[in-house]
C-alpha cells in the first residue's frame, strides 16, 4: 500500500496567504471566545466541590436538588451525566463550612433522601489550593515554551525557534478557544493534555525543519521556497500516517477512557489535528517571513558534516 | 553492514527478559489479607508475633494460605474475604491493644519473583479507591501557643529569682514584662536572656513604667514551626494507625502542609472526624455531680442550680457523652501533652474493658498530688474540640495514683478502644484544616482501571493492524518494537514502584501513540531511500541513520514538556509526567535499537535481497 503518490512537490508556500488567513481567523475567533465566554474552570482551579453519585435506578434529579438545597446551597448544580443513573453535583465554596464538612453534610442529606445512593467520587479543593494550582499551571506552560524555544534556537536557528513557538501558541490558543466556545470543563488533566500537545506538536515542526536543513545542503540550486515545499512534500506521508496512528490511540481513549479521561483526550484530539496543520502551514510560512535562508544554516550545516563525514559520500 | 555485534543482541535479549520478569507481577491477581503491625514504637514485629498470630488463627480454626513477616509487620493471606474478616475480628480480640490490625490486599506474585524485587505497580487512589486529604497546619496558632507558654515560664523564673515586676502580658507574638525601676529590669533582662536565649529582647518606656519586650527570633520561629509540623505528622500517624488502614501515606508537603492518603477507606466521615479533630485533652476534678451517691461531691442540688445558671466561681458546667451534667473545676490536673500512652485492654474483673494510662513525670507529679487528697472524688477526662468541651468519662479515684493507672468501667473492648484513641489523639501541636479532599469509591476505581487498560489495548490493536497492513514485514517489526516498548515501560514503572494513576495509564497509551512516530519516520525513510534507487541493505542502513537525528530532536522537545509537567504538577499530574518521560526514553530505545536489531536479524545475514517487505513503493516517472 502507498497512499501518497506525489509526482511533483506541492507548492505549499504559494498558499501562504490563504493558510495564514485561515490561521488568523481561527486564532482571532479563539481569542474572541476566550474573551467573551471565558474558560469554564473546574474545581481544581476555582475551588469548590464536585460529587459524582450513582443510583441503582434512574436518579430523581428533583429530589437530589432538594436534598442538596437543604444544606442551604443555592448555587449548587445537579445534573445527569453519562447514564440516567449517574449524577454530577457541583458545590461552590461556602465560607462558614470547611470543604470537609460541606461534602459530609451533602452526603448525609443525599443518604437520608435515598439510602441507595452510592458516592463514587468526591473532589473538594479549597480556594488557596486552587489559586496555587492555577499559578503552577501557568508557570509550567511558560517554562515549556521557553525550554522548547531555547532548544530549537540551539539546535537549529532562532528563526525556526520563533516560528515553532508561534505555531505552538496558535495550537494552544485554539484548544483553549474550543474549551471556551463549548464551555467544556477546564481541569488539571486538560492542562496536562495541553502541555503534552505542546511537546508533541513541536515534534512535528522539528521533523519538517530537519528536512529543510537537509534540503538546503542537498538542493544547492533551489531557492528557499522550493526547499521548504520539497521538505513538506517529502515528509507529508510520514506526517499523515503518524498522526492518524496517534489519533487512533487518542480516539481509543476518548471512547474507552470514561468520563475522567474525556476532556483530556478531547484536548489531545484537537491539539493533534491543529498541530499537523500549524507545524506545516503556520511554522513554515512564519519561518519564511522571518527570512530563513541557506546562509542562516551554513555554519550549522558545516558542523553536521564534520560530525558524520560519511553523509557526504552517501548523498 | 546490517549486523549488530553480538553484545547488542545480548543487550536486547537481556532487556526483554528483565522487562518480562518485572512486568509479570502485574498480571497476578490480589488476594485478601490481614496485616498486623505494632501500634507502638516500643513493640517489634518479630518471629514471636508471627507465632502468636499463627496460634490465634489455628485456635479459632480459621484457615489461611500463607503467613510471613516483613518490615511493616506480619501479613496473613486468605483465600476469601469472609475468612479475612473473621480473622481480623479474632486478631483484634487477641492482639488489638498492642497491634494495629488492618485489612489489605496482597499480590499473588510468587515468592521467587518477590525475591528479586519484582513487585506489581502501586496503584494510585483513583484506581484502587480511597481518600486523599491535604491538610494545612495553622502555624500562627503554633507560634501563639508556644509564646503563651513563655508567659508562664517568665513568671516562674522571675518569681524564683525574686525579681520585682508589675506584670507579664502577651500581644500576638510579643511578651511584655513591666517593671518599676531600671535595676530590676536589668536584672530580669540578664536572667531571661540567659535562660531563654531563643528570644530577642528590647526595652522601652520611662520613669516607673518600664517595659521589657521579648519576641521569638526568626530561627526560634522556624524551630517552633518545624516542631509543630513534626508533632502533627506523628499524631496523624498514630491516629491513622487506629483506623486500620493497610498502606497509609502521611507526608509533609511544603513547609506547612501534610498529605494523607488512605487507600481502600470508604468511611470518609470517620476518617475526616479523626483527622480534622483539633482536639486537646484535659483532665480536671469534678466539683459536683448528681448521679453517683457513693462518690464524694455528690450534690444533686448544686448540679440542678448549675443547670439553672448558678455556677460557682472556678467551676464550669460540662456534659458527659451520655448527657450527664457535671460541675468541673477550671484548673487542669494534666493535659494531653503529659499523656504518654492510653491503651485498651480486657477488664481484669471478668466482663468489660479498661484503659491503661501512662503519664510523663510532670503529669505523674501533678496526678500524685491531686489523687492523694482526692480519693473517692471523681475526675473528668475532657476532650476540647474547636472550643467545645466534652467529658469523655468521669471515673472515681480509687487510690493515690502516679504515672501508671487504669480507667475502668468500659462496657466492651470496642468502647475502651474508642476512648483510648480519643485520649491519645489529644496531642496536636497546632490545629489543622482540610484544604483538599479527593475520594474515589471502590467501583469507580475498578472502572478506571478497566477504562485505562481498555483504551490502551484497543488503541494498540488498531495501531498494530494499520502498521502491518501498510508496512508489511516492517510493520510487524515496528509493532514488535512497540510491544517491547510497552513491556519495558511497565517493567520500569514496576521497578521504580511508581504510583500508577489514571492519568498515568493515559500516559502509557499516549506514549505508545507517540512512539509509533519514530517507527513511521524510519519506515518512511527506508521507503524513500528505496525510491531513490538505493539497494535494500543500504536503504535500511541509511533509513535508520537519517531517522535517528530527527527522532532525537523531536523526543527532546517532548522531554522538555514532560519535565515541566513533573516540576509543577501535583498528584495525578505528576504521575502522568513520570510515565510520559519514561515512555519517551523507552520508546527511543525500542524504536532505534530493538527494531533495528530485529531488522538486522531478518535481513542482515542474507547475501542477496531483491526486495524489502515494506509495502508498495510508488515511483514517480
Amino acid at each position: 500500500m502507498e497512499f501518497f503518490r506525489i509526482k511533483k512537490d506541492i507548492p505549499f508556500m504559494s498558499y501562504g496567504r490563504l493558510t495564514t488567513t485561515i490561521s488568523l481567523v481561527t486564532f482571532i475567533l479563539a481569542v474572541f471566545f476566550l474573551g467573551t465566554r471565558g474558560l469554564n474552570y473546574g474545581v481544581d482551579f476555582t475551588g469548590g466541590t464536585v460529587m459524582e453519585v450513582s443510583y441503582p435506578h434512574a436518579a430523581d434529579i428533583e429530589s437530589i436538588r432538594k436534598a442538596v438545597d437543604s444544606v442551604d446551597l443555592k448555587d449548587a448544580t445537579v445534573q445527569n451525566f453519562g447514564t440516567s443513573q449517574d449524577v454530577l453535583i457541583r458545590l461552590p465554596i461556602k465560607k462558614e463550612l470547611s470543604i470537609a464538612q460541606l461534602s459530609e453534610e451533602v452526603t448525609t442529606a443525599l443518604k437520608s433522601a435515598d439510602s441507595q445512593v452510592e458516592i463514587r467520587r468526591v473532589e473538594s479543593v479549597g480556594s488557596q489550593v486552587g489559586d496555587e494550582l492555577f499559578e503552577n499551571g501557568a508557570l509550567a506552560l511558560l517554562i515549556v515554551l521557553v525550554g522548547i524555544a531555547g532548544y530549537l534556537a540551539m539546535r537549529f536557528e532562532w528563526r525556526f525557534a520563533i516560528s515553532a513557538i508561534i505555531a505552538n501558541m496558535h495550537d494552544v490558543v485554539i484548544i483553549l478557544g474550543f474549551f471556551a466556545f463549548f464551555q467544556w470543563e477546564f481541569s488539571l488533566t486538560v492542562l496536562a493534555a495541553i502541555l503534552a500537545v505542546l511537546g508533541y506538536s513541536v515534534n512535528e515542526s522539528v521533523v519538517v525543519f530537519d528536512r529543510v536543513r537537509e534540503n538546503f545542503r542537498k538542493m544547492r540550486k533551489a531557492d528557499t521556497v522550493e526547499v521548504i515545499d520539497n521538505a513538506i512534500t517529502r515528509t507529508l506521508s510520514r506526517t499523515v500516517i503518524t498522526h492518524t496512528l496517534t489519533l487512533t490511540m487518542v480516539g481509543s481513549m476518548l471512547f474507552f477512557g470514561g468520563e475522567v479521561l474525556h476532556y483530556f483526550s478531547l484536548a489531545l484530539t484537537i491539539g493533534i489535528l491543529f498541530g499537523i496543520y500549524s507545524s506545516v502551514l503556520v511554522a513554515c510560512p512564519v519561518a519564511l517571513l522571518l527570512g530563513v535562508s541557506r546562509a542562516n544554516l551554513i555554519g550549522d550545516a558545516g558542523n553536521k558534516k564534520n560530525e558524520s563525514g560519511e553523509e557526504e559520500i552517501i548523498v | 553492514m546490517n549486523r549488530y555485534p553480538s553484545w547488542k543482541y545480548i543487550l536486547i535479549a537481556a532487556s526483554v527478559i528483565i522487562g518480562l520478569l518485572y512486568t509479570i507481577p502485574n498480571l497476578f491477581g490480589e488476594s485478601p489479607a490481614v496485616q498486623i503491625s505494632p501500634a507502638r514504637a516500643s513493640l517489634k514485629a518479630d518471629q514471636a508475633l508471627l507465632g502468636k498470630v499463627e496460634a490465634a488463627l489455628e485456635l479459632a480454626g480459621i484457615p489461611f494460605d500463607g503467613i510471613y513477616l516483613d518490615d511493616s509487620g506480619v501479613k496473613v493471606r486468605f483465600s476469601n474475604p469472609e475468612q479475612q474478616l473473621k480473622a481480623k475480628d479474632r486478631l483484634i480480640e487477641n492482639l488489638g491493644q498492642d497491634y494495629t490490625i488492618a485489612l489489605n490486599l496482597l499480590s499473588q506474585t510468587p515468592d521467587w519473583l518477590l525475591a528479586i524485587g519484582a513487585k506489581p505497580m502501586y496503584l494510585g487512589l483513583d484506581l484502587r479507591g480511597g481518600v486523599h486529604f491535604l491538610l494545612q497546619v495553622d502555624m500562627q496558632a503554633a507560634l501563639t501557643k508556644s509564646v503563651e507558654s513563655t508567659v508562664g515560664d517568665f513568671r516562674t523564673a522571675l518569681r524564683t529569682d525574686k525579681i520585682n515586676y508589675t506584670g507579664v502580658s502577651r500581644e500576638n507574638l510579643e511578651v511584655e514584662v513591666s517593671f518599676e525601676n531600671e535595676a530590676e529590669r536589668e536584672k530580669a533582662r540578664r536572667l531571661l536572656a540567659t535562660t531563654y536565649p531563643d528570644l530577642t529582647y528590647t526595652t522601652s518606656g520611662s520613669g516607673t513604667d518600664l517595659k521589657l519586650k521579648a519576641v521569638p527570633s526568626e530561627q526560634a520561629k522556624k524551630q517552633i514551626e518545624e516542631f509543630a509540623l513534626k508533632q502533627n505528622l506523628l499524631t496523624l500517624h498514630n491516629r491513622i494507625n487506629e483506623l486500620g488502614v493497610a498502606e497509609p501515606i502521611v507526608q509533609q508537603q511544603g513547609f506547612d502542609r501534610i498529605v494523607v492518603q488512605l487507600p481502600g477507606v470508604q468511611d470518609t466521615a470517620k476518617a475526616k472526624e479523626i483527622l480534622g479533630r483539633t482536639a486537646a485533652l484535659e483532665v480536671r476534678m469534678v466539683t459536683a455531680h448528681g448521679t453517683r451517691s457513693d462518690a464524694r461531691d455528690f450534690d444533686p442540688k448544686k448540679t440542678e442550680d448549675a443547670l439553672k445558671g448558678i455556677i460557682p466561681a472556678g467551676s464550669e458546667l460540662l456534659y458527659s457523652r451520655i448527657g450527664e451534667p457535671l460541675l468541673v473545676s477550671k484548673s487542669v490536673v494534666f493535659s494531653g501533652e503529659n499523656l504518654v500512652s492510653a491503651s485498651p485492654k480486657p477488664s481484669q474483673q471478668g466482663s468489660g474493658a479498661e484503659i491503661a494510662v501512662s503519664l510523663d513525670s510532670k503529669g505523674a507529679g501533678s496526678m500524685k498530688l491531686t489523687t492523694r487528697e482526692g480519693i473517692n472524688r471523681r475526675m473528668a477526662v475532657i476532650l476540647v474540640e474547636k472550643g467545645k468541651k466534652e467529658v469523655l468519662t468521669a471515673p472515681t479515684i480509687q487510690a493515690e495514683l502516679s504515672s501508671q493507672f487504669v480507667i475502668t468501667g468500659m462496657a466492651n473492648l470496642q468502647e475502651a478502644n474508642d476512648l483510648a484513641l480519643l485520649m491519645r489523639a489529644g496531642a496536636l501541636a497546632a490545629p489543622m484544616e482540610i484544604i483538599e479532599e479527593r475520594t474515589v469509591g471502590p467501583s469507580m476505581g475498578e472502572e478506571n482501571i478497566k477504562s485505562g487498560v481498555n483504551s490502551t489495548l484497543w488503541g494498540f490493536a488498531a495501531i498494530a493492524v494499520m502498521m502491518m497492513l501498510y508496512y508489511m514485514l516492517f510493520g510487524v517489526v515496528s509493532v514488535t518494537a512497540l510491544a517491547i516498548n510497552l513491556l519495558l515501560l511497565v517493567a520500569l514503572l514496576s521497578m521504580l514502584q511508581a504510583t500508577l494513576t489514571l492519568p498515568g495509564l493515559a500516559a502509557i497509551a499516549l506514549a505508545l501513540g507517540m512512539a509509533i512516530d519514530a517507527n513511521v519516520l524510519i519506515n518512511e525513510r527506508i521507503r524513500e531511500e528505496l525510491r531513490d534507487g538505493n539497494t535494500p541493505q543500504a536503504s535500511i542502513r541509511i533509513g535508520y541513520e537519517k531517522a535517528f537525528g530527527t527522532i532525537m530532536d523531536s523526543n527532546i522537545t517532548t522531554l522538555i514538556a514532560g519535565a515541566a509537567l513533573f516540576m509543577f504538577g501535583t498528584g495525578p499530574i505528576k504521575g502522568f509526567a513520570v510515565v510520559h518521560v519514561l515512555g519517551i526514553l523507552t520508546s527511543m530505545f525500542s524504536a532505534v535499537t530493538i527494531s533495528r536489531g530485529i531488522v538486522n536479524l531478518i535481513y542482515g545475514y542474507r547475501r542477496k535481497i531483491d526486495k524489502l517487505s515494506i509495502g508498495q513503493i510508488y515511483k514517480a516517472d
